[in-house]
């Protein structure tokens, strides 16, 4: 199978790899995926008091595509508002990469990804949580 | 990553899936193109004759590798035609008698999908499981084989994880059942002593392209003493004694005859050098990377093959930062589906583990230089890729990836 040059770059000089403390407050986890599926992807996003993500890291264990993928929207979701990341979708990161259809399951996960991470985040600071900052 | 020369080709290091011709089988093949072109069935002019008697010297020499005569040795397209008309030819042959086939779940896919098409036509196929080694246990083979099982077919050297399954234990007890032993010898040719008597081998399917000899031919001993009968695949004129009709391509025959003399006369000093070169390998990758397993059994198996797990990274992605080696994750016939290879999961292994494995052919060009540059390209493309993998974090971390409640997708 012959790679992308977007996917080889990625690959190759991945963007924002790196974990954040997980019990950080400002810090939303998504880790979606399976072991057994070959594809495991670990997505951090780091949130100001304003709701902006400030920034975003990510650890995927998984084939070319899926680390493009996950490196890809650390890149996309910074800057943005909870909501409008959340709005990001599988097909605009399939396109951005041009992955092949046997790889569109990796632009699910990574959009899986940031949903999960901005859920955890929400969860995290749901009002009434008296751990909350 | 190391910036790499995209204009240097990759090291070969995929010498299962295919080795190149060597030159000397080139050689001997060429005037068989072009000046000595006759057809090795006329008989009646010196064209047939010459090309019948360069063929007659390349069955000789096939045959002398396996300890057989050469009246024994069909030619067929490859070992994927031997094993198709050694699998299907004795079951139709003895139908009405025997219904029963017994194989092992790691065979190669062209065996395996044989005895399914031969499931549909309504006879019965015993898959024997391997065990955490990749090695057939014989008290069940024992146990599986009946009176009416017509044909036991196992491989000799896995092509994925190279282990040796017991020849000459399986043909002693298939001779003392009363049923034909089938051997897929493809990748065991040439790389270890074999002895169609001494092993009560009754058929062997062998390929030209696995030993430096071309694609597009292969062979398939058939025992005369006592006989075994095959109903042809291929019908026509009556060539390879009727059992596979069509004129032979005389210089392709040249090609498997000549590899086989040279692999027979070089085996011994060549195995003892690629053993020495497939344990370099994985002590210099051992000693660099923790958390790497070998896939198979280390003793019983091929000088040149070496299957690793490579643990918390995934074996596509490997492949991709190992850019600078060919090399295979699964086995070339199946690596185009994304499903883990099924030989790996036959030995019980976790589908995560099957996951992060590749396989490293060793072969006659192979040099030490290469062996060191591949160990050092390994290690630096296992450990950036270890750098971003969350379960090597978590497993440095102490958590237990098994205990994590994954949502399989």
């Amino acid at each position: 199978m012959s790679y992308s040059d977007k996917v080889i770059d990625h690959y190759e000089n991945p963007r924002n790899v790196g974990s954040f403390g997980k019990d950080d407050k400002s810090v939303g986890t998504g880790l979606v995926g399976a072991p057994a599926c070959g594809d495991v992807m670990k997505l951090q996003i780091k949130v100001s008091p304003e709701g902006i993500i400030e920034d975003a890291k990510f650890k995927t264990f998984g084939c070319g595509s899926a680390i493009a993928s996950s490196s890809l929207v650390t890149e996309w979701v910074k800057g943005k508002t909870l909501d409008e990341a959340a709005q990001i979708k599988n097909t605009d990161i399939a396109q951005e990469l041009a992955l092949p259809p046997v790889k569109i399951h990796c632009s699910v996960l990574a959009e899986d990804a940031i949903k999960a991470a901005v859920a955890d985040y929400k969860k995290k600071t749901e009002p009434g949580d008296a751990a909350a900052e | 990553m190391t910036a790499v020369n995209s204009s240097k080709r990759p090291i070969y290091l995929d010498y299962q899936a295919t080795t190149p011709c060597d030159p000397r089988v080139v050689d001997k093949m060429v005037p068989w193109f072009t000046e000595k072109f006759g057809n090795p069935h006329s008989r009646n002019h010196a064209f047939g004759w010459e090309a019948e008697e360069a063929v007659e010297l390349a069955r000789e020499q096939v045959g002398a590798i396996i300890g057989a005569d050469a009246k024994e040795i069909i030619f067929t397209s490859g070992a994927t035609e031997s094993n198709n008309l050694a699998i299907k030819g004795v079951a139709h042959f003895y139908r009405g008698k025997k219904d029963h086939i017994v194989t092992v779940v790691t065979e190669h896919k062209c065996v395996l999908d044989t005895c399914r098409h031969l499931e549909q036509e309504g006879f019965s196929v015993t898959y024997l499981p391997v065990r955490p080694n990749g090695l057939i246990d014989l008290a069940e083979l024992e146990a599986a084989v009946t009176d009416r099982t017509a044909l036991v077919s196992v491989m000799a050297a896995n092509n994925e994880i190279g282990v040796i399954q017991p020849l000459a234990e399986i043909g002693a007890l298939c001779r003392r059942k009363g049923a034909f032993f089938h051997t897929d010898c493809a990748q065991a040719v040439g790389k270890m002593p074999l002895d169609v008597n001494a092993m009560n081998i009754d058929l062997m399917s062998i390929s030209g392209h696995k030993i430096y000899g071309p694609k597009g031919i292969g062979a398939l001993y058939v025992r005369r003493r006592p006989r075994v009968r095959l109903v042809p695949l291929i019908n026509g004129g009556g060539q390879e004694r009727g059992m596979r009709s069509g004129t032979l391509p005389t210089p392709l025959c040249i090609g498997i005859g000549e590899a086989c003399a040279i692999a027979k006369a070089e085996m011994e000093a060549e195995a003892e050098r690629l053993r020495s070169l497939r344990d370099r390998l994985l002590a210099g990758i051992q000693a660099k990377l923790p958390e790497v397993y070998v896939n198979g059994d280390m003793e019983n198996r091929l000088p040149g093959n070496l299957n690793l797990s490579f643990a918390f990274v995934e074996g596509e992605g490997l492949m991709m930062g190992v850019k600078d080696l060919a090399v295979s994750s699964g086995s070339a016939c199946t690596s185009a589906s994304l499903e883990p290879s099924y030989v790996l999961r036959a030995l019980g292994l976790e589908a995560e583990m099957a996951h992060t494995s590749l396989r490293f052919g060793l072969g006659r060009f192979t040099t030490e230089a290469e062996i060191d540059y591949a160990i050092n390209h390994i290690v630096e493309a296992v450990n950036h890729l270890r750098s971003m993998s969350p379960l090597w974090e978590m497993h440095q971390d102490g958590v237990d990836i098994k205990s994590v409640q994954w949502a399989e997708h």
